[in-house]
């Protein structure tokens, strides 16, 4: 007989006289959640941008990006919400989200009264749970899905671009192009900031794939001059990219760069095939971006264009104003020659005043008028006539028609935007010893960041918070260039400081040239002054509707004359839809 | 009236589907004469979750919120294996450090699941204090997963590369803490339970195996090690560090339920010890390495089986890669899914009747994971 297997079960009994260590649910919870458990959701609105990120990674498809009434620039405007019934509390979607806005609580319990609130969306239904923000589990810096550093790009080293006109940037090489084109989530915030609405994610996936043609026929959908954007583009997608939050936004300039590289002939490889003529014609005066766009794309929906351009070259400004370092003619040429190749008749050296104005307005269908911006504007100070005062825009053009310019040793530049950096590396490039002098401090200025960096880089100083007074003879044939010092006072909560001059000490630069960037306008002396006094303009530039229509019957304008922004994506933009209003205008007339 | 004859004194009955023991739904047709069970017939599909097909489907990241849902008590083998496959077939270097804390999950879940498993067994033969201690003190060891991974059962917590988050300061001293306390108590489970006379009456000698049929029929894990067979997948094929701790195969021969849960029992002692050693030896150093980009993530085509040692036995995924971005087929072998069947039909005839749900406890059968 057992009699020890007997009594010992028997010793259970000392238990009973011990408190219980279980705990009571629900009344008497004593204990909190553990840092890290993947309670409830709850979600920064200051910080999330709505790209759905967490919506791609959710294998329930718990998560549901609706719209939000009021969305910020910037945001895709919407928001996550998420279903209570099919969420499994995996919190994949708190580690890749790219702000780091969703997290989750340490609650254990989620009662409500009724069942609509197990559909809900953090940040925007206020339920009671979110002072528990920052207890639960959140996303943590070492495990990343997200690859935040942006695969470097090769430069020339800075000292030896300085002697030459050659291509600073070097470009991606293919094992570069596709780990950089690998950490794009493909959210398509970047949509959303690109004038011409690029249909970016896709082309970086087909990339980031190993399907270059792919990728370029993608880009080619609505960019003709996507070498163009790849190298000068002013990539306002990237400022929109959801991994800019965290880390370094995926470099789609660079990457759009790369695609195009890869093809020498693109004729080959573009299938772009022209629809057959349909007996309406397009008249186009310019052949930068916008006009380019528009007898490509016109031309590809069998509509007869001609363009009519005044420089030796088609490109506009991406030609005559973009130093050769950034923009080399090859890459132009190759672009041109594709768009030429599906029927695009480019007249050039053909300028058009007023009499050929009147000529083509009466032989064509529809006028495009997209001749830019040439002229640069005036600092408005007195002295500004002498003879050693350039305009930044007139001295890059002629040192790309192959022209010279006598600038001297010394030279200083005025202004802040892309084209005073460009002129001043152009005359750093022919020898000078040049700088910049800007009104405000270095953050606000518009030019390009990286241009900014690149600049500094070579050795150019910035000068800032510099007001020019006045222009005067300086000794042994010398100009001088006499200005104040800047304060910068911020006026309005959230406004921009505006610089203001602080009075009574003046000081000087004395140098060879003063060559002056501070802004460009369009010059519509070609169009007969009847048309010109009906033309409805807004300042300086023409009034056009969302399809690019002047006031004038048949008359669109788009570009640089008909646009703020005035840079070359937008002139593309302005191209696209000026395609579409012209095509809707001529379908529309019979 | 009709008249009784002897012939139709066998009667066929429904077990299940509802829990059987604390197993998980399934059903068996069991027939009886009188209360002797003459055989058996196992019904699964009450629990058919299609996981296998839904991987397939699914980016690969998106399979671990699935995987650890195949065998529900013991998420954290499903996770390892799985995400041991990837990086095998991916080629990913996994970080010394996160080799360690993995197993150390793998022990704490090994560790939770036969405490739970000591309740289990003893709740079916009615002994309802076991299951009430074994409940509050498996919880302790889920403060600790909480605490680690932010969940209490379902961990996601390894994944290919590492794991998710290395280990909260202090932790060490909680899990060495949690330790101390259960080893305090096991006296305590002996006294009530292996040490108990009804315990070893009711189990020594009951279904006594062949030990022929351990291989015949595939018979892994303490079933297969309570007939003598040293099979342990940890000393056989060591996996994550295995290989630098130091320890022996458990093995019985009494090819009988109570040789089954005795190897059980060591094997809890065996388990603390293997966590100690693992908290005494853990390395410094990073825990994960950056997986590419997740949305996108393509494994180049291949395949590859690999297996761990579960509470129940080999544990394996057989995982087969086709270039994209979701597994092409995945095979997972759930250990118990010849122990419910073939051994569990072998085993019945002659049984007794109040002996059959401790026969599927004891067999430590596992529904979920037959049923992939």
């Amino acid at each position: 007989m057992d009699i020890k297997g007997i009594l010992k079960p028997l010793t259970a009994w000392k238990r009973a006289f011990k408190p219980p260590h279980t705990i009571e649910v629900p009344n008497k919870v004593t204990r909190e959640g553990a840092e890290r458990y993947r309670g409830f959701h709850v979600n920064d609105m200051d910080k999330c941008i709505g790209c759905g990120t967490c919506a791609a990674i959710c294998e329930n498809e718990a998560i549901k990006m609706i719209p939000i009434n009021d969305p910020d620039k910037g945001n895709s405007g919407y928001r996550p919400r998420i279903d209570y019934g099919r969420c499994c509390w995996c919190a994949l979607c708190v580690d890749i989200c790219p702000t780091g806005s969703l997290e989750m609580t340490n609650e254990y319990t989620w009662v409500r009264e009724t069942g609509d609130e197990f559909i809900f969306t953090p940040g925007i239904d206020i339920i009671g749970h979110e002072d528990k923000k920052d207890k639960g589990f959140k996303k943590d810096d070492k495990l990343n899905f997200l690859h935040l550093e942006r695969v470097p790009m090769r430069e020339l080293d800075p000292k030896e671009r300085t002697q030459t006109f050659a291509e600073a940037v070097l470009g991606y090489s293919e094992e570069e192009a596709r780990a950089e084109a690998e950490r794009c989530v493909g959210c398509g915030l970047c949509i959303s900031g690109c004038p011409d609405r690029m249909h970016i994610p896709d082309y970086i996936r087909a990339i980031a794939e190993g399907n270059d043609q792919k990728s370029l026929n993608i880009i080619y959908e609505n960019n003709p001059l996507p070498e163009m954007c790849g190298k000068v583009c002013t990539r306002r997608c990237e400022f929109e990219c959801s991994l800019g939050h965290l880390g370094e936004p995926v470099a789609i300039r660079w990457l759009k760069r790369y695609v195009v590289e890869q093809f020498d002939d693109l004729k080959k490889y573009v299938d772009a095939k022209p629809e057959p003529l349909n007996g309406k014609k397009v008249g186009i005066i310019g052949a930068g971006p916008a006009g380019l766009t528009a007898a490509y794309y016109l031309r590809l929906k069998g509509y007869e264009t001609e363009i009519f351009e005044a420089a030796p070259k088609a490109g506009g400004m991406t030609f005559l104003g973009i130093p050769k370092y950034r923009f080399p003619i090859p890459s132009l040429d190759k672009q041109v020659e594709l768009i030429e190749s599906v029927g695009v008749k480019i007249n050039y050296n053909s300028p058009v005043d007023s009499k050929k104005f009147k000529k083509i307005y009466d032989k064509y269908d529809a006028v495009f008028i997209a001749t830019g911006a040439p002229k640069g504007m005036s600092m408005r100070i007195d002295g500004e006539d002498h003879p050693k005062v350039l305009a930044a825009i007139d001295f890059l053009k002629t040192i790309n028609l192959g022209g010279t310019v006598d600038i001297g040793k010394e030279v200083v530049v005025v202004g802040g935007g892309n084209v005073a950096i460009d002129a001043v590396r152009v005359s750093k490039r022919l020898g000078a010893n040049s700088y910049i002098a800007y009104r405000r401090r270095v953050v606000d200025m518009p030019a390009d960041e990286e241009e900014i960096e690149a600049t500094e880089a070579e050795g150019i100083p910035i000068y800032t918070q510099i007001i020019p007074l006045r222009v005067e003879d300086g000794p042994k044939g010398k100009v001088k260039l006499i200005y104040g010092k800047a304060k910068m006072v911020q006026e309005k909560e959230g406004a921009r400081p505006r610089p203001v001059l602080i009075e009574g000490k003046e000081y000087e630069y004395v140098v060879d040239s003063i060559i002056v960037a501070i802004g460009q306008r369009p010059d519509l002396d070609f169009i007969p002054e009847d048309i010109r006094n009906k033309l409805e303009m807004e300042k300086r530039i023409i009034k056009v509707d969302k399809r690019q229509m002047t006031n004038i019957d048949k008359v669109f304008a788009g570009g640089d004359l008909a646009n703020w922004t005035a840079d070359a994506i937008s002139a593309i933009a302005d191209g696209l839809r000026a395609v579409k209003g012209i095509e809707l205008y001529l379908s529309s007339k019979k | 009236m009709k008249e009784f004859k002897r012939e139709d004194r066998e009667v066929k009955l429904f077990v299940g589907p509802q829990h059987p023991g604390v197993t998980g739904n399934m059903s068996f047709e069991i027939t009886l004469e009188g209360d002797t069970l003459t055989s058996v017939k196992t019904h699964v599909g009450y629990l058919h979750r299609a996981f296998e097909k839904l991987m397939e489907r699914r980016l690969y990241i998106q399979n671990f919120p699935l995987v650890c849902r195949i065998c529900v008590p013991e998420s954290d083998t499903n996770e390892e294996n799985y995400a041991r496959a990837l990086e095998e077939l991916a080629g990913i270097e996994v970080p010394e450090r996160a080799k360690w804390i993995r197993t150390l999950v793998l022990e704490l879940s090994r560790l939770q699941m036969f405490i739970r498993w000591m309740g289990g067994i003893a709740g079916t033969m009615g002994l309802s204090t076991a299951p009430q201690w074994a409940i509050g003190d498996r919880d302790y060891i889920l403060d600790l997963f909480e605490e680690l991974t932010g969940g209490r059962i379902y961990h996601i917590y390894i994944l290919p590369g590492g794991v998710r988050r290395d280990i909260p300061e202090g932790f060490e001293e909680r899990v060495l803490k949690v330790m101390d306390y259960i080893e305090k108590k096991l006296p305590d489970y002996d006294d009530l339970i292996f040490e108990n006379s009804v315990f070893k009456k009711r189990l020594i000698g009951l279904s006594k195996l062949d030990p022929a049929w351990v291989e015949e029929i595939g018979v892994t894990g303490p079933v297969a090690r309570a007939c003598g067979f040293p099979f342990d997948v940890r000393k056989e094929q060591p996996y994550e560090i295995y290989d630098k701790l130091d320890f022996d195969i458990i093995t019985e021969t009494g090819c009988d339920m109570y040789s089954m849960a005795l190897v059980r029992r060591r094997e809890i002692d065996l388990s603390i010890n293997l966590i100690r050693q693992i908290i005494d030896k853990m390395p410094k150093g990073e825990v994960w390495t950056p997986l590419p980009n997740v949305l996108y993530w393509k494994i180049p085509a291949g395949e590859t089986y690999v297996k761990t040692e579960a509470t129940r036995g080999e544990f394996g995924y057989y995982v087969v890669t086709d270039g994209s971005d979701k597994p092409r087929r995945i095979h997972v072998r759930g250990v118990s899914t010849p122990h419910a069947y073939t051994l569990l039909e072998r085993l019945v005839p002659g049984m007794n009747i109040s002996d059959f749900s401790v026969t599927i406890v004891g067999l430590q059968t596992c529904p979920p994971e037959i049923e992939r």
